[in-house]
């Protein structure tokens, strides 16, 4: 099976939001090939036919109704206590839009 | 004091007062502060919360099932007002906000929480060396892995830091740190245990399980702790199995091939021996897709993984992506991989296609069979460093793990002896889903006839 590149790492890892660095691309690259390899072999068996199983508790479809739990309810500041980037009882996060450039 | 390595006794000598529940925590602690440094075991004590639970135990009756069980939790088991890390350094100051039903449930049924354990960080691995807070070592051979990823929920019992502990088994995590410290432990039925509030793995694999030094010490902590909560839609609650009068045992051939440690296959046999003599009756069963079980569990679980460890982005807590350590970055590579365009169909549907073979297989044996008997791992404990500039080779000690985790079965990890280099010893029976109370039957039978006694590795 394919054998990885450096490029296909560095696509990985941005798809995956992490960042590495050049000695951690030489370290990564060789190990993730030899799994990748390694698993390449399941193109020997004969799945022709065969349903995917995604998991086996045999369920399907469980519901709840749709109502507030007040006894299983977090306050908003034990929501909100692991994170000292508040503002107003809300996360502050980093902008995801920037200014149009073009006007 | 000698402290006591079964709930039974525990609870006897506090009814009879020979000791309190303070005076056990004082010498749980006692051990901890005299090992911990060198062994690195615990992570966080809550030696204040243990104390005002001791205190609690010694003023009531005492009728729990868990009364006085003093506990400790993989760090991976959420503990409101304690810390919670995942052995990752992205959660090193994280408090949880709320209790994982299992702690919450042992917890309610007399269990003092005295701290919580080390493992492989996000649970990733099998030797427990991927912790971002350094390897825990084997009480038995400090040179050795204590087996993972629940490497301080192995070890804790091993160096008698505290009386049960929990662990997660996504592909041998609760049965490979049995294995390696002369304990008995479960991986339950995929469905038996809530998950709720439990840091996500893989989450068709993961379960939740208990560890103990005896079969019916894991039996009772399994009890507490089964059943559906309202949060973890993949949980039935299932009627108990009645015990079977005779059993048939299955011998999977594929497990027993060359490459098998030499003292492993002993052990096995003579177990065999001890069930036969107890009336068991074994037969020869094949389980073909098996030898491509940790290529389908290394497409499914870093595809899940890295979903998983999606949502850890520093925001709303923890830190950044950049604290992820190695294996988290491996993992979260190879599952972004498998689930990219082009690659979607070569690798994880084809992985999901090989799973439903290797659940056919297995079901068609448990038509034959009550049970199987099967190595845990392939190897006595191996020496730490030994695997981990080798990540693949790190994942081929989890052979014969997969299966059970693939096909949602529960398999219970059993002592059996010692190595000639004084290492532990063992094997793991699988059997039907929900059959959790004919493995204990079966592995209380063996240990009757072999008259089994726990043992701690620390004076």
């Amino acid at each position: 099976m394919s054998k990885l590149t450096k490029d296909e790492v560095l696509h990985i890892a941005k798809l995956a939001q992490l960042t590495l660095s050049d000695s951690e691309i030489k370290k990564f690259l060789p190990q993730l090939t030899s799994v990748v390899e390694y698993i390449g072999q399941l193109k020997e068996v004969n799945t022709e036919g065969v349903e995917p199983t995604a998991q086996v508790t045999g369920l399907t479809n469980v519901f709840r109704q749709d109502e507030v739990d007040s006894a299983n309810t977090l306050s908003v500041d034990d929501a909100t206590g692991g994170s000292d980037k508040l503002y107003n009882g809300y996360f502050k996060v980093g902008a995801i839009l920037a200014d149009r450039s073009d006007k | 004091m000698d402290l006591p390595l079964t709930i039974k006794e525990t609870q006897k000598g506090l009814i009879e007062k020979k000791f309190s529940a303070v005076e056990l925590t004082d010498s749980y602690l006692e051990r901890i502060n005299k090992y911990n440094k060198e062994y690195n075991i615990f992570l966080t004590v809550s030696e204040e919360d243990a104390y005002k639970k001791a205190k609690e135990i010694d003023k009531s009756e005492k009728k729990l099932p868990l009364a006085g069980v003093v506990t400790g939790y993989k760090d991976i088991f959420m503990t409101k007002g304690i810390r919670t890390t995942a052995g990752s350094k992205v959660l090193e100051g994280y408090i949880p906000p709320y209790s994982a039903t299992a702690v919450k449930r042992i917890e309610e049924a007399g269990g003092i929480t005295l701290g919580k354990l080390n493992c492989d960080a996000w649970a990733h691995g099998s030797s427990g060396e991927n912790s971002d807070f350094g390897p825990t070592k084997n009480p038995w051979n400090r040179g050795c892995t204590p087996g993972g990823s629940s490497s301080g929920s192995g070890a804790a019992l091993s160096a008698n830091m505290c009386l049960v502990t929990t662990g997660t088994d996504t592909c041998g995590s609760i049965r490979l740190p049995a294995n390696y410290g002369y304990l008995v432990s479960l991986k339950p039925t995929y469905g038996a245990v809530s998950r709720y509030g439990v840091i996500a793995m893989a989450s068709s694999l993961d379960s939740v399980g208990p560890l103990g030094h005896t079969v019916g010490d894991v039996e009772t902590v399994f009890n507490v702790i089964k059943g559906g909560d309202g949060h973890d839609s993949t949980v039935v609650d299932h009627e108990a199995q009645a015990i079977k009068s005779k059993y048939k045992i299955g011998i999977p051939k594929e497990f027993f091939v060359d490459g098998i440690d030499p003292e492993i296959q002993k052990t096995i046999d003579e177990a065999v021996k001890i069930f036969k003599s107890e009336g068991v009756e074994f037969k020869e069963v094949s389980l073909p897709s098996t030898k491509y079980a940790i290529s389908c569990y290394y497409i499914i679980q870093p595809a899940e993984v890295s979903s998983n460890l999606g949502r850890f982005d520093g925001i709303r807590y923890g830190n950044s992506r950049e604290a992820f350590g190695d294996e988290a970055k491996r993992r979260i590579m190879l599952g972004t991989y498998v689930l990219s365009s082009g690659y979607y169909e070569a690798y994880y549907l084809t992985a999901m296609k090989v799973r439903t073979k290797i659940c056919q297989e297995t079901e068609k044996v448990f038509g034959e069979v009550d049970a199987m008997i099967a190595p845990v791992a392939p190897t006595p404990p191996f020496n730490l460093g030994e695997k981990t500039s080798d990540p693949l080779s790190m994942y081929l000690t989890d052979i014969y793990a997969a299966t059970a985790n693939l096909s949602g079965i529960p398999s219970l990890a059993i002592p059996s002896g010692f190595s000639k280099k004084g290492l532990p010893l063992g094997f793991q029976l699988m059997g039907p889903r929900f059959s959790e109370n004919n493995l204990f039957d079966l592995g209380k039978k063996y240990h009757d006839a072999i008259s089994f006694e726990p043992k701690v590795a620390l004076k």
